[in-house]
């Protein structure tokens, strides 16, 4: 469970990222965060696991506060917390094996992960990760051999292998193509299913929304303007969220056509 | 013809060069009255010409006998001094400048303070020629090969760690942010996200720099700091000119063919 | 590593892992290098941690600088910055031709540019110390040997940028000349020449600030400027002189560097 309470963050020249969010995030729930560029989606998401830092309020997971830990906690709770990425962040130059073990680093000493000694069943892990996402024959190439689709299901496989009870995705289908944003989005809802892991999108598409969110926040100017189910997210509320028409290209239909 | 210049003239004026432009052409003019007045020009001996001719001759009938000789000094080992000497020289730059290179990266210290001076220190080390370097270091460890290798280590730390800390602020931020979210330690983000995007660039450049430490070695002998430069120095003022040739020879076979190597590494590793 | 059933509940397909022999090899390879290049070379640590009270000594008996030497090496120090201008601009010049003749886009011919390319190489294998030893056993002491060392080693670093910067000019005003009937050097000056000028300059400023350092050692071997008070001052143990020679010198090149920067940011 996530709770998001009273969360503002103010930016060094005042421009306001968040204003006084508030929500709660039951497990195992598809949640995707819609809204246009600069509306605070990005922010909301990298406060949850702190890789930005909130001005004001507490973000809660699973009960503990991620924004009051530090050092060896802080660490511990972000173990349990996989992020994906809109440009992959895999390291390009290392193999998929070896990026698929890097979300095991968490689990073990610094020492025992420099120096290469991975327990086996973290091996094991990484190629069940892989499989999962049909990948499982490339895990000795190099991860900038890959296309951009196979390298966002490595990225997959690495939160995977982290076996997070949370995933973040941070405009994860931006640098896709239709085709391949189809297949990563079903890898992710899959997981979603199978391994009642909440999960956390934020979208461009809002047709991409409506078809894999079980739930739909809407924010503008960072303040929570709409929080409800697919349902009740008809064009009229999205109009509202956008404060005009949606245009074609956030829809992802239109786009291919 | 001219009729019509003229009427075009008059339509767009021609710019004209500005008082800016012809005060940087008065200084430059002054400065070069100023530096060619200086030069003595009688100081040519009437040798010169042949001299000259006995270093060419020396060059094309080389004493080949020099290359090997059983006992003692003679050019292969001197070549292999030279070499030895910048193969260390590079590995201890390498060591130092790497702790270095992070400390002066911009997005590796919290502080510009922190980078900046770390940078400072970087070009001030930069501008301490090796030789120099080696004069001080024959002071503290005695004439020699040695003194040679730390010159050079010490020297190379400067430009080696300028482009380092460039190679490491030019790293994708994305690949570490995804590491820190997974709950990665510090360390741990340097092994599985930092080094393996900036060795290549670290080792190409290291191999860059021991080309150029290749040519450094060669002359450290002047001063006494070890390789192929004593021999030289001793058979110039000998007038030994075949040996002066074939030693020539030497240095430029052995430069061109570790350039060549080093090359080649280098295109693979990028 | 054996397959195991996992939570899918299918054995895993795995690809056999690459070979780690090369990996092994390289790392076996330099190894033995730098092993073969500490047993050359002498290297030993307990040599430097030896000698290190020595240098330590060295540094006491440097500081404080000897701040009144200035007046005895000012002339020297001009006399190095004269050598490194008419060292760079002779150097410059010769490298017109020679950049010229090793472009494969504007000599077309390779049986020339070849050549021409492999003596530029030649030349720049030989440092520039090495290059004023040589010419002072030809011209006798003095600056002048310096400079010339300093023009051959210009040569051949602003030749080699000169033509690799040549190499990536855009071809289309090249092709427009030929086009109008152009000749060679009529296609030179107005389609090539206007591209590279600005190049051309901010390389000939860089080899100056380096040409700048190596005057200020050229002395070392009798080449004039201020590196001959190295060997004055070494010689008698006067260790503050020789301090007071590093921070002008080191004064000196920073500006110079300063002001050289300063100046190629403005000609790009």
């Amino acid at each position: 469970m996530i709770e998001v309470r009273n969360v503002s963050k103010t930016y060094a020249n005042g421009t306001k990222g968040l204003d006084q969010i508030n929500l709660t995030i039951e497990k195992g729930e598809f949640v995707a965060i819609v809204g246009l560029s600069g509306a605070g989606k990005s922010t909301l998401l990298r406060s949850i696991n702190r890789l930005h830092d909130i001005s004001e309020g507490e973000i809660l997971i699973n009960g503990q506060s991620i924004t009051k830990a530090k050092g060896k906690r802080l660490r511990m709770i972000r173990r349990d917390i996989g992020m994906i990425f809109q440009s992959f962040n895999l390291v390009k130059r290392s193999s998929v094996l070896r990026n698929v073990l890097s979300g095991r680093v968490g689990y073990h000493s610094t020492l025992r992960t420099i120096l290469g000694k991975f327990p086996s069943q973290d091996v094991d892990l990484a190629f069940a990760a892989l499989d999962r996402v049909n990948i499982v024959e490339k895990a000795y190439s190099r991860a900038d051999e890959l296309s951009g689709g196979q390298q966002q299901r490595v990225a997959i496989a690495r939160v995977l292998a982290q076996e997070a009870k949370i995933i973040l995705a941070d405009e994860p289908v931006a640098s896709l193509d239709p085709l391949t944003t189809k297949q990563v989005m079903d890898d992710l809802k899959r997981i979603n299913m199978e391994l009642d892991i909440t999960t956390i999108v934020n979208l461009h598409f809002i047709d991409l929304a409506r078809e894999y969110a079980t739930r739909i926040i809407g924010l503008r100017a960072g303040e929570v303007v709409f929080d409800g189910p697919v349902s009740e997210a008809t064009d009229e509320r999205f109009a509202e969220i956008y404060g005009r028409p949606i245009s074609k290209d956030e829809l992802l239909e239109e786009v291919t056509l | 013809m001219t009729n019509s210049t003229k009427s075009w003239n008059q339509i767009v004026p021609k710019p004209k060069k500005s008082l800016y432009r012809w005060g940087i052409y008065i200084v430059l003019a002054v400065i070069y009255v100023w530096a060619f007045a200086g030069v003595p020009v009688n100081g040519i001996k009437e040798t010169a010409g042949q001299v000259t001719r006995s270093i060419l001759s020396g060059l094309f009938s080389p004493d080949w006998d020099y290359v090997y000789l059983p006992d003692g000094e003679d050019l292969l080992r001197g070549l292999l001094d030279t070499l030895a000497i910048s193969i260390l020289g590079t590995l201890i730059s390498t060591v130092v400048c790497i702790p270095l290179a992070f400390w002066s990266a911009v997005n590796m210290s919290k502080s510009r303070w922190t980078s900046g001076s770390g940078k400072i220190m970087l070009s001030v080390i930069r501008t301490f020629p090796e030789i120099v370097m080696a004069i001080l270091f024959i002071k503290a460890v005695g004439p020699g090969s040695f003194a040679g290798v730390l010159a050079l280590g010490l020297h190379s730390v400067g430009m080696l760690g300028k482009l380092f800390a460039e190679e490491v602020e030019n790293m994708d931020s994305g690949q570490t942010e995804a590491l820190l979210a997974c709950g990665a330690s510090k360390l741990q983000i340097l092994w599985f996200a930092v080094i393996p995007q900036v060795l290549p660039g670290f080792l190409s450049y290291t191999l860059y720099r021991f080309e150029i430490n290749l040519r450094s070695a060669t002359i450290l002998g002047v001063i006494g700091a070890g390789g192929i430069g004593t021999p030289l120095i001793f058979a110039l003022s000998s007038r030994n000119w075949d040996r002066v040739g074939i030693i020539l020879l030497g240095i430029i076979v052995m430069i061109t063919l570790i350039d060549m190597i080093s090359g080649a590494i280098r295109k693979k590793l990028v | 590593m054996k397959p195991v059933n996992l939570s899918t509940n299918h054995s895993l397909k795995r690809p056999n892992p690459p070979s780690k022999m090369k990996h092994y090899l390289t790392v076996v390879i330099i190894l033995l290098l730098l092993w073969g290049s500490a047993v050359q070379s002498d290297s030993t640590l307990r040599e430097l941690i030896q000698g290190l009270p020595n240098m330590l000594d060295l540094l006491k008996e440097m500081f404080p600088p000897k701040w009144s030497y200035l007046d005895n090496i000012w002339d020297a120090m001009l006399e190095t910055i004269r050598m490194a201008i008419i060292g760079t601009t002779i150097g410059a010049i010769l490298a017109i031709p020679v950049a010229l003749l090793c472009a494969s886009n504007i000599t077309k011919k390779s049986i020339i540019f070849y050549p021409v390319r492999f003596i530029l190489n030649l030349i720049r294998t030989i440092p520039d110390l090495l290059l004023a030893a040589i010419f002072v056993a030809i011209f006798g002491l003095g600056p002048l040997p310096g400079i010339f060392a300093l023009s051959v080693f210009s040569l051949g670093l602003i030749a080699k940028l000169a033509y690799e910067a040549l190499e990536a000019i855009d071809s289309g005003p090249i092709e427009a000349m030929t086009a109008s009937g152009a000749n060679s050097l009529q296609i030179i000056a107005y389609a090539v020449i206007p591209q590279i000028q600005a190049h051309f300059m901010s390389f000939t400023l860089y080899t100056f600030e380096i040409n700048v350092r190596a005057a200020a050692i050229l002395g070392l071997v009798g080449a004039g400027g201020i590196g001959h008070y190295y060997e004055v001052t070494l010689g008698f143990l006067e260790y503050d002189k020789t301090c007071m020679i590093i921070i002008f010198t080191l004064a000196v090149v920073l500006l110079i560097d300063y002001a050289s920067t300063k100046l190629r940011e403005k000609l790009l």
